[in-house]
């Protein structure tokens, strides 16, 4: 299992009830029903992917978070988890807000744009930069909004969102994420991992 | 038919309060069942038929001599495997395969009840197959499934007992029949009823039966049935074994033979006063009105996990009313799936051999059955 759902695993407690938003294979679900014998629902896009959870007898539905999210009622899960697509999104500011609305607690992850290899994509080659995590040309990427840690962190402050815990990873390097040290995380992280309440 | 002695018929001596406030007892109820019971007597899914439809689901009918309805996906090995599950499947009341119908005798005056018959509802229905489980001694099935008025008849029952099924399978329904589909089951039974060997519905045997109307109904409804683009690509504008156009009302078009062909078989396997008395279930059918225009209620409680199933071609029972009951679940917290499968094959999908559709429910069952016996362990 990836590094990253090892750390979101970690932050769920036992016997919850958990909404993985974009679940994909349904692989974090699966690890998650049956470690932490969490109730987990899923909601995810491709159709191949639902199919793919169904088989599995997970219980995902096919929808997309900025129109399906809505019938969820107010804290029906304790947790809420957002893995890497945020940056996909139409308008993150109301996904965040719709998730922050159905989950007690919300886990977001997403990909750093600060991370210094991109960085320096675009000041030495003056391209946009293409990574292990970002894969995609300009022209067909599915990510309409990239952000980096310090982004996310202003985000969360103006929007009152608060952020119990913040991970960075980089490559299998698992460190906490801190107000001293924030500058420097934002540097070396691949992904920020978020913990938030509102 | 001779065959009527090898079908499986209980009576049911129990009184049954139909909606419509008339009660009904000793009436018999035909079925079929499908694969063996174990000896946890867990493994066992009941399955609704849709309107036509009726208790030969898997194999050949021997009836009709035809493949049954859900051949593709009940038997061994298949979506619904017999060689693991144990699967029953009724006719409804209002049928015409043995069940209590408007084409049973009247022992009183030897005909048909006819139009004498009751107006029965999809809650009457599947009340009326709950017997079968007491008789069966299954005190508490693995799966519900059903396409079209069988995934209504799925709602209704789950709605009825929340905790008879741990798994329900609703395909290509909806919780509160449209109007457009109303007004399709209205121009079926105008057809029949416009027919003069109808006579009010006390045709019977001896007479002519009403074969030209219920032929029309048929015809109307198996258009409904299909996707405008299934049918350009299957027939386009292809001649019927002719090379020019015979500037007649024959069936010039391949269509239009294959309709007369379907509505010509038709009447040879359904009572038109059957097709009445369904076709006025389904429109009556509101489970959403049931619960004072909340859906959720009507599925309060429950801890059955659903799996919604809907096709994209599907226009008579499209995805956002399958969807209508995905967000009634999720309001309240229930185990809910839900897939929208992708082919053209429009309503019909459900009975067809769609394989993604086949393989995400055979997947579906044999991963939740075997979860359900770990948890138990």
């Amino acid at each position: 299992m990836k590094e990253e759902f090892k750390v979101i695993s970690k932050f769920i407690e036992e016997k919850s009830r958990v909404l993985d938003v974009g679940c994909g294979d349904g692989i974090l679900m699966e690890y998650l029903s049956k470690n932490k014998v969490v109730d987990v629902r899923g909601l995810e896009i491709s159709k191949e992917k639902v199919k793919k959870c169904l088989s599995k007898g997970l219980a995902v539905i096919e929808g997309d978070a900025e129109n399906d999210l809505k019938q969820f009622p107010d804290l029906s899960f304790d947790y809420v988890i957002l893995s890497q697509t945020l940056q996909a999104f139409m308008t993150p500011e109301n996904v965040i807000e719709n998730l922050l609305r159905v989950g007690k607690k919300v886990i977001v992850t997403i990909p750093n744009f600060g991370h210094w290899k991109v960085r320096l994509d675009l000041l030495l080659k003056g391209e946009m930069p293409v990574t292990k995590n970002l894969p995609y040309q300009w022209y067909n990427t599915p990510n309409l909004h990239m952000c980096t840690i310090q982004d996310f962190y202003n985000f969360c402050n103006n929007k009152r969102v608060n952020i119990y815990k913040s991970i960075s990873l980089n490559g299998e390097k698992i460190s906490n994420i801190t107000t001293s040290n924030l500058k420097y995380k934002n540097l070396i992280s691949e992904l920020g991992i978020f913990l938030l309440e509102k | 038919m001779s065959n009527l002695n090898k079908m499986k018929i209980i009576i049911i001596e129990k009184a049954l309060k139909l909606d419509c406030g008339k009660e009904i007892s000793n009436f018999p109820l035909a079925y079929e069942t499908y694969g063996n019971l174990n000896e946890k007597k867990d493994n066992a899914i009941l399955i609704f038929h849709a309107l036509t439809g009726d208790q030969y689901a898997s194999g050949i009918n021997p009836i009709t001599k035809k493949e049954g309805w859900w051949n593709y996906a009940v038997g061994p090995g298949k979506a619904f495997d017999t060689d693991k599950f144990f699967v029953i499947c009724a006719n409804v009341i209002g049928g015409c395969m043995g069940s209590y119908g408007p084409g049973i005798i009247d022992p009183l005056t030897n005909k048909p009840i006819g139009t004498n018959f009751p107006v029965i509802t999809i809650n009457d229905m599947v009340n009326a197959q709950y017997n079968l489980l007491d008789y069966l001694n299954i005190e508490k099935l693995f799966a519900v499934a059903g396409g079209s008025m069988g995934g209504m008849q799925v709602l209704q029952f789950v709605s009825n007992f929340p905790n008879k099924a741990r798994v329900a399978l609703p395909i290509a329904c909806t919780a509160s029949h449209s109007a457009q589909n109303i007004a399709f089951n209205e121009l079926g039974r105008q057809a029949i009823m416009s027919d003069s060997n109808w006579n009010e519905g006390l045709y019977d045997e001896k007479s002519k039966n009403p074969d030209k109307g219920l032929a029309v109904a048929r015809m109307a409804a198996h258009i409904t049935y299909l996707s405008k683009q299934g049918l350009q690509e299957k027939f386009g504008r292809n001649l019927q074994e002719r090379s020019d156009l015979k500037f007649g009302f024959d069936a010039d078009f391949q269509i239009e033979s294959y309709l007369r062909y379907q509505g010509s078989v038709f009447v040879d396997r359904f009572d038109a006063n059957s097709y009445l008395y369904i076709t006025r279930a389904m429109d009556y059918f509101d489970l959403t009105k049931q619960f004072g225009g909340n859906l959720s209620k009507a599925f309060k409680d429950t801890k059955t996990k659903f799996f919604v199933i809907s096709f994209t071609s599907d226009w008579l029972y499209p995805t956002s009313e399958n969807k209508d009951i995905v967000i009634a679940l999720n309001a309240i917290g229930a185990d809910v799936g839900f897939v929208e499968i992708k082919t053209d094959k429009g309503h019909d999908s459900f009975l067809l051999d769609v394989p993604d559709f086949l393989s995400t429910i055979k997947n579906y069952l044999n991963t939740t059955y075997s979860n359900i016996n770990e948890r138990r362990i």
